[in-house]
């Protein structure tokens, strides 16, 4: 594992403050200023869509249906002649909040597991890592799409819980082999030596030095959570329509392409942007957590 | 010997695992197979008969049991929708699933491997900052996000690729292979920056050791170099990762081939979920994951013959 923050006893005892002085101190490039900058304002404005001056994005009476970007429909209007613009809008609110629902509820849950199973090792380990293949076993995407499909119910809730479903498999094992990395540390010794409950040497020891590492990867995962909402979505499978949402947008511009792009490319370019915005950030964290994990 | 005899065992273990759990998950999952069959007013007799039929009221062990014992003859069962034998609809679409995987991984590995190549010579120029740039865009886009993008220019805007329909090669092997452009490169990219990314820091590791510095002293150019002695060390993880996501890939071709309309067994899959086929679903399932997991055996297996440091 390449993720590995901190190797030495040493560097354990001040770990959350080093790395909270390591984030001021470190330089952050252009391409994540202008990343953070575009989730912040996504964020707010779909935050603030009710009181923003935006187009009802269920009224059909917008702008011509099919009309491209003008001063009235910023971005064009959809078949039914609904605004793009805030069409998009109201659809970055589910992928925002199912996202980080879903990766946080799978990095809570894989979180625990993994702690567990690379803390005690041996039985335990063996019977949850057995499981973990199985779990990985199942293509992601399909796995999701039956239970939304089967529980018949496409609300947020149903979707969220599909969504960490994939990523639990993942996260358990990451988890793990991070745990099982920091558990093989003097200082994990030291606390149990001194006959620490095994819950305080995982919360005490083992948590703080594992959290930074998930924390970057929880910022790639929302992307790919994100991805995956806009699959189910497209396959008409994720939170119910009127509400809009990208993938859904994205499913029936491909059927009007040959009359306009925009329906079909503007929640693409949405969601391309917001994804691209969280692989700049997790990729740079992840990159410094590797640089800091070379250096000690 | 005995390592490869121990992940054997867990092989088995592992698919008796998977399959058991589809099945009883799409047992157990809310949402009737008769309705699906026979409408929601048919008459409870006509219910029960069914019932009995497709022998929903045994216990699901014995379900389980008896599907397996088939399974392993290669009998999948009948899908209830279209009366067709799951194995032989799997047979039929299969292929073009499997040509599209490989399809999309030789474009891909075709792609990044002069990219690596070219950044890993020279880390830090302008030609490995812009690939590097490249590679977050590529793995920022889901394949199915680029095939919207890629009908909206190709075949919208210039026309160069009609949207959707299919061509068997036995008919137009010309034809064919454009019907597979655009479906096979939306799946290729994301996987561009993977291997991208993952060759040039191998290789990057590679060119810094004392046998390329010896083979540099006699006298041997950079590009015998890089072919003869760095790619080969250096292709260790990309085969494992390439293992792993052509496994994943079987299961992800799904939205690829429902946007581009082809009759592959993404579609197949997505039409049992959408009917409850319960059987074809399975069958697609144990198809899916078998794939997967034997495919990472044999990653597994080929690390010795690629790496001799590492066989067992």
């Amino acid at each position: 594992m390449s993720l590995i923050t901190n190797g030495s006893g040493a560097a354990h005892l001040d770990a959350p403050h080093e790395d909270d002085e390591g984030l001021a101190k470190a330089r952050l490039p252009v391409s994540n200023i202008i990343a953070i900058g575009w989730l912040i304002a996504l964020s707010l404005v779909a935050l603030f869509a009710d009181v923003l001056p935006f187009a009802d994005p269920k009224n059909t009476h917008a702008g011509k249906p099919l009309s491209g970007p003008s001063g009235h429909n910023w971005l064009g209007t959809d078949q039914l002649g609904r605004d793009l613009f805030s069409r998009s809008v109201y659809g970055a609110r589910v992928s925002i909040v199912v996202g980080i629902a879903a990766v946080l509820l799978s990095c809570v849950v894989g979180g625990c597991i993994g702690l567990f199973a690379g803390y005690s090792r041996r039985r335990a380990d063996t019977v949850i890592m057995f499981f973990v293949d199985v779990l990985l076993a199942f293509p992601a995407l399909l796995l999701a799409v039956s239970i939304v499909a089967f529980t018949n119910s496409r609300g947020p809730v149903t979707v969220v819980f599909a969504i960490a479903l994939i990523y639990l498999g993942p996260t358990v094992r990451i988890v793990r082999g991070l745990t099982l990395n920091v558990g093989k540390n003097d200082f994990v010794l030291a606390a149990r030596a001194i006959g620490s409950k095994n819950s305080r040497v995982i919360r005490r020891e083992v948590l703080p030095n594992v959290l930074p590492s998930i924390l970057s990867l929880a910022i790639v995962a929302i992307a790919g959570a994100m991805v995956a909402e806009g699959g189910l979505a497209y396959l008409n499978l994720s939170v119910a329509p009127p509400t809009p949402t990208w993938g859904a947008m994205m499913a029936s511009g491909v059927s009007k392409l040959d009359r306009s792009v925009y329906p079909a490319v503007v929640p693409a370019g949405a969601m391309f942007l917001t994804v691209l915005a969280l692989t700049v950030i997790g990729d740079h964290l992840q990159q410094r957590g590797n640089r800091e994990g070379g250096a000690t | 010997m005995r390592l490869v005899a121990a992940r054997l065992v867990r092989l088995v273990l592992v698919l008796l695992a998977v399959t058991s759990a589809s099945f009883s998950m799409i047992s157990l999952l809310p949402g009737d197979t008769v309705d699906s069959v026979l409408g929601a007013k048919a008459s409870a007799q006509d219910r029960e008969k069914a019932r009995e039929e497709l022998r929903l009221n045994d216990p699901l062990p014995v379900r389980y049991v008896s599907w397996l014992s088939h399974a392993t003859k290669g009998d999948l069962g009948k899908s209830y929708r279209t009366k067709q034998p799951v194995a032989e609809a799997i047979q039929q679409r299969i292929g073009l699933t499997l040509e599209l995987v490989v399809l999309s991984q030789l474009i891909a590995l075709a792609i990044a491997t002069p990219m690596a190549i070219a950044s890993a010579l020279r880390p830090g120029k302008w030609l490995d900052q812009t690939s590097s740039a490249l590679s977050l865009g590529m793995l920022a886009a889901p394949a199915y996000m680029l095939a919207v993008g890629m009908l909206a220019v190709f075949s919208a805007k210039l026309h160069w690729f009609s949207p959707t329909g299919f061509t068997r090669i036995s008919v137009n092997v010309f034809d064919h292979f454009r019907s597979l452009t655009l479906p096979s490169l939306a799946l290729a990219l994301p996987e561009v920056a993977i291997y991208m990314r993952l060759l040039r820091s191998e290789l990057i590791n590679t060119f810094q050791q004392d046998y390329i510095w010896f083979a540099r002293a006699k006298g041997l150019g950079t590009g015998a170099i890089v072919r003869r002695h760095a790619l080969r060390p250096s292709s260790v993880g990309v085969i494992t990762v390439a293992g792993v996501t052509m496994g994943r890939m079987i299961g992800g071709t799904v939205m690829v081939e429902s946007i581009f309309a082809l009759p592959g067994l993404g579609g197949y899959t997505i039409d049992a979920i959408t009917h409850r086929d319960f059987l074809a679903l399975q069958g697609a399932i144990v198809v899916f994951t078998v794939g997967f997991v034997i495919i990472n055996f044999v990653v597994d297996m080929l690390y010795g013959v690629l790496d001799p440091r590492t066989r067992i």
